[in-house]
């Protein structure tokens, strides 16, 4: 099979001598959403940091393994870390807008990156990212307010349209969820939805209930170990292992 | 004068006093078992102390502005005969000190009561610290209103000359010495707040932990050493190497003593200054910011220019007005640096002065303290004041105005 965006095999991270990820396989399609749930400290979030190289930020973090997206290794020395960035987007835990306007915001990767050839170019990437974020109707008349003066969920949404205006082809999600209430959730996870017509997704998330909703793949992590991954279907109505079980039905995590 | 410190010292013997006879009675009170005692009997104690001390101690203070405020308006507005004043404040202390002992018993909540103390305490040292300042700001007032009954005000501030003459006949316009302020403290800036800037961001974003334990105290270090080391180090390294250098080839002039020699010296000095607080101010601009923009796909240092730094522009602001209000202080090095010669001129290699130098020579030596030459140190000061107290607040607001545009 060589329709896998993402493939990664015997993947190993250290923290020190901390052990925290151990030997993972996993691949990921294109076009799909994949959740990556387990207890705290399980090493999802760190994982999916290895995808983007967020990880080389760490000093003491250290990885091993080979991971490819679209055949690539990632880790080769020749690849930048920067590029494979801008190819791989992130939504973070706890919306982190920049202390700019909205416009700017979302202008800032396509700016770096050199993306639009003068500013209606901008502009037009900028409302795009805007209306596939769900954004574009709320901001579109105070484009030029700071983007720290939304609501929450509109701040995450913002930082979706920030990510998707790069024109990344897999977007990462730590958690993109956890700071939100019950209705800016909501907005997002149709939002996450309809992303997948686009991207491949990888979420993060503390909530079973919405890696039930929202994505078509699950992995279960526990202790740095890939338990299992499969169809969410069946990860979640007849896993395979004992503790994929024990944890979806509340008995460990 | 009378003197204040036989009633102070009387005062604060028996506070000491009242504390170890307070906490004997309270437990005598209650019999040994402190179980029965509502408070503590270091808190009766603790009571009994200040309730000996602080009335006296603020009665001494209002009585000692008092009598300064009366020695000028010759008003009596407090006794002036010091054995009333003793009898009043010593009377207080005792008062205070048989009360408090006599309200001890086990019932007598003294740990609310020694609370209302200590607040009043605080209080008391937070009075202490503005009235000062205000008592100095009132004092140069009066001067400088001294120095204008003598000296046209119109000539101190619009004048472009400087000479004083101590027989009459004195031209004291300030504008040469604003002028000297600001361009040599204008250099400082434009040397230190580059320098500085950059050393924050390196050692904030780019070094090691190592590395950063090690130079962050040695650039504190530069502020420790005294104005006049670095006065010295203008006087026989910089300003000979800029005349030799830049100065005479350049054909801009002699003078070993500039103002971009005391301007760069200056500068040096600021630099901790400007890197000890941008550097703080850079580490509280939050983690998420950064992982933000590199998770866009920007480099390290497109983050520091378009995210970190002006997320925390703001606090680099308030570090570099701050700055500007200690170089535009500075003395000692304009002295060794700069000379002491008041000129309106725009080349930098050529020797000017500040308000501060003119300030310190216009009140040393052998002078009459009636004359407008020595009274305009005063009118000088204040300006000099009200310049600095300007960029301060100016660098507060901004800090207040823009300090939650994260988070």
């Amino acid at each position: 099979m060589t329709d896998y965006k993402i493939s990664a095999k015997g993947v190993q991270v250290y923290y020190g001598d901390n052990h925290a990820i151990k030997d993972v396989d996993v691949q990921i399609e294109d076009k799909t959403v994949t959740a990556f749930i387990g207890p705290s400290g399980c090493g999802k979030s760190t994982f999916l940091r290895t995808l983007n190289r967020m990880n080389d930020t760490i000093d003491i973090c250290r990885v091993e393994g080979d991971i490819r997206i679209d055949g690539e290794d990632i880790y080769d020395p020749a690849v930048d870390p920067v590029q494979l960035r801008a190819k791989v987007g992130m939504v973070f835990q706890k919306p982190n807008p920049f202390p700019k306007s909205i416009y700017d915001n979302v202008a800032y990767g396509p700016k770096i990156h050199g993306l639009a050839r003068n500013k209606s170019d901008l502009d037009e990437i900028v409302e795009k990212s805007l209306r596939k974020a769900a954004l574009w109707n709320e901001a579109k008349d105070r484009l030029d307010a700071p983007g720290t003066g939304l609501s929450g969920g509109q701040q995450q949404r913002l930082c979706i349209a920030r990510a998707i205006a790069t024109a990344p082809e897999v977007l990462l999600m730590d958690e993109p969820c956890s700071a939100l209430d019950p209705i800016a959730t909501a907005q997002v996870e149709e939002l996450i939805d309809e992303l997948r017509q686009s991207y491949s997704v990888v979420i993060v998330t503390h909530s079973m209930q919405q890696a039930a909703r929202v994505s078509q793949k699950t992995a279960f992590f526990h202790l740095g170990n890939l338990v299992e991954y499969g169809e969410t279907d069946k990860i979640f109505t007849n896993p395979e292992d004992p503790r994929t079980e024990s944890y979806i039905s509340g008995r460990i995590g | 004068m009378l003197p204040l410190s036989v009633p102070f010292i009387a005062t604060a013997v028996l506070s000491v006093l009242g504390y170890v006879v307070a906490r004997k009675r309270a437990l005598s009170v209650a019999g040994g078992d402190i179980r029965t005692l509502t408070s503590l009997p270091h808190q009766h104690g603790l009571n009994t102390a200040l309730s000996t001390l602080l009335p006296p101690l603020a009665v001494m203070m209002v009585w000692a502005i008092g009598a300064r405020i009366a020695a000028r308006s010759d008003v009596a507005l407090v006794p002036e005969n010091p054995t009333m004043v003793y009898i009043i404040l010593i009377g207080l202390a005792v008062t205070g000190f048989v009360l408090s002992l006599l309200r001890i018993s086990t019932s007598f909540r003294a740990r609310t009561a020694s609370e209302g103390w200590i607040m009043g305490l605080l209080i008391f040292a937070s009075t202490i610290a503005v009235l000062t300042t205000v008592g100095i700001v009132l004092s140069m007032v009066s001067e400088t209103l001294n120095f204008f009954g003598q000296y046209d005000f119109r000539d101190f501030f619009f004048s472009t000359t400087w000479s004083p003459n101590f027989r009459g006949d004195s031209d004291l316009g300030i504008i040469p010495l604003i002028w000297g302020t600001l361009y040599i403290s204008f250099i400082a800036l434009v040397f230190a707040v580059p320098v500085g800037l950059f050393a924050a961001v390196y050692l904030s974003e780019y070094a090691g932990p190592r590395l950063r334990s090690v130079a962050k105290p040695l650039i504190e270090i530069l502020a420790g050493i005294p104005t006049i080391v670095y006065g010295l180090f203008a006087l026989v390294t910089v300003g000979p190497l800029l005349r030799d250098y830049f100065a005479e080839p350049m054909g801009l002039g002699q003078s070993a003593s500039s103002v971009m020699t005391a301007g760069l010296v200056m500068g040096i000095m600021l630099i901790p200054f400007v890197s000890s607080l941008s550097d703080d101010i850079i580490n509280a601009v939050p983690q998420a910011m950064r992982d933000g923009s590199l998770g866009l796909g920007a480099t390290k240092s497109e983050t520091i220019r378009k995210v970190v730094v002006p997320a925390a522009l703001p606090g680099i602001v308030g570090a570099v007005l701050l700055a500007a209000s200690r170089a535009i202080g500075e003395t000692m090095i304009v002295v060794l640096g700069a000379g002491a010669a008041a000129r309106l001129s725009l080349n930098p290699f050529e020797a000017m002065t500040t308000v501060t130098v003119k300030i310190v020579s216009q009140l040393t030596g052998d002078t009459d303290f009636g004359s407008p030459e020595t009274l305009v140190a005063f009118a000088l000061g204040l300006t000099l004041f009200v310049i600095t107290l300007g960029l301060n607040v100016m660098a507060l607001f901004i800090v207040r105005r823009y300090r939650e545009q994260y988070e």
